[in-house]
């Protein structure tokens, strides 16, 4: 059996994989370490849920941004009530079959101060994205 | 000179199973990245008509948590740490002891189980923040407060079925739920004392 394009055919799906997983990725803005919990639940759905990133800008970007805590959304950042258009328009581009399940997790860095955190909860209350995950790490007991 | 010119070989026989290699490897190291974290359900947002309507709640059916600026912790009247927040839940939720400063015990109707059993179902845990309280503080409270349900959820199982509560049916689990449901509200945020 002529098995010679094999290797071929494999690394088709090599960079088929390749290109799906690195564009769902987002380049990160922020430094986030995220915070250890024991009673953590995997994400149900990755496709119905936004991201939603808080911290630090990266060492890259302190020295254009500062220090101060940052929302990032996509690419860029964003402020607090930015946070709605964000959402609205995330769903809105989901199939109406994940529409119920629609979660946003939050990675946030676990110095960041709760004020920051209550206003996007409260701006996420207002969107009607009521499930929200608290992203973190498994703790080991 | 019609002779063909023989082609030189390469072996490539294991160039398939080098891709295969990288293959599995980005396919495993991508679906790593699961995402997990607490889950919770957000209240819905306050109605403009029914802002100072608020649900009144028992005081003895309140754990109230406060977490300040500075990463102190205040569970009811008495200064706590971290640690403390565990046991303390446990103990509010459960009223062993009929306490009349714990959460009021009512029969609940458990349509499983097909009789009544003793339940604080009106009990209230409330985590209150200052907007300088650190998030990593926050999530450690919050997951000791699920990981007291969840112990207490188990304790039942084991009690009621003879068996951890990660192996009950879906029935089972319902059951147990109403038993503990978990009522942990996200308060209001409200400014105290803030650094200037």
């Amino acid at each position: 059996m002529n098995t010679s394009s094999l290797p071929d055919l494999i690394f088709t799906i090599l960079f088929f994989f390749m290109m799906v997983t690195s564009m769902r990725e987002v380049t990160m803005m922020v430094k986030v370490q995220k915070p250890q919990a024991s009673q953590i639940e995997k994400l149900a759905r990755k496709s119905c849920t936004s991201f939603i990133y808080i911290g630090q800008p990266t060492d890259m970007l302190r020295g254009q941004y500062g220090s101060g805590t940052r929302i990032q959304l996509n690419d860029r950042y964003a402020e607090s009530n930015e946070v709605y258009d964000f959402v609205m328009a995330d769903r809105a581009s989901m199939a109406e079959s994940d529409k119920p399940f629609y979660t946003v997790s939050l990675k946030v860095d676990h110095h960041t101060p709760m004020g920051v955190i209550t206003d996007v909860k409260q701006v996420l209350r207002k969107a009607y994205a009521l499930k929200i995950v608290y992203s973190s790490d498994k703790r080991k007991q | 000179m019609g002779k063909k010119r023989k082609m030189p070989g390469l072996n490539t026989s294991s160039t398939a199973d080098i891709s295969f290699m990288l293959l599995i490897f980005f396919l495993t190291t991508t679906s790593m990245d699961t995402d997990a974290g607490l889950a919770r359900t957000l209240p819905k947002p306050p109605e403009d008509d029914q802002k100072n309507n608020e649900m009144k709640v028992k005081e003895r059916n309140i754990l109230n948590i406060r977490i300040n600026k500075d990463n102190y912790l205040l569970i009811g009247n008495d200064y706590a740490t971290p640690e403390d927040v565990k046991e303390r839940a446990k103990e509010f939720i459960k009223n062993e002891k009929n306490d009349p400063n714990l959460p009021e015990l009512l029969p609940t109707k458990i349509k499983y189980l097909g009789r009544s059993i003793l339940t604080t179902s009106q009990h209230v845990i409330s985590v209150q923040t200052d907007r300088g309280t650190d998030y990593g503080v926050y999530i450690i409270v919050q997951d000791a407060l699920i990981q007291a349900y969840n112990e207490l959820r188990d304790e039942f199982a084991r009690a009621e079925f003879h068996h951890p509560y990660e192996f009950c049916s879906d029935d089972e689990k319902a059951a147990i739920r109403e038993v503990y449901p978990q009522k942990i509200s996200e308060a209001e945020p409200k400014k105290y004392g803030q650094a200037l």
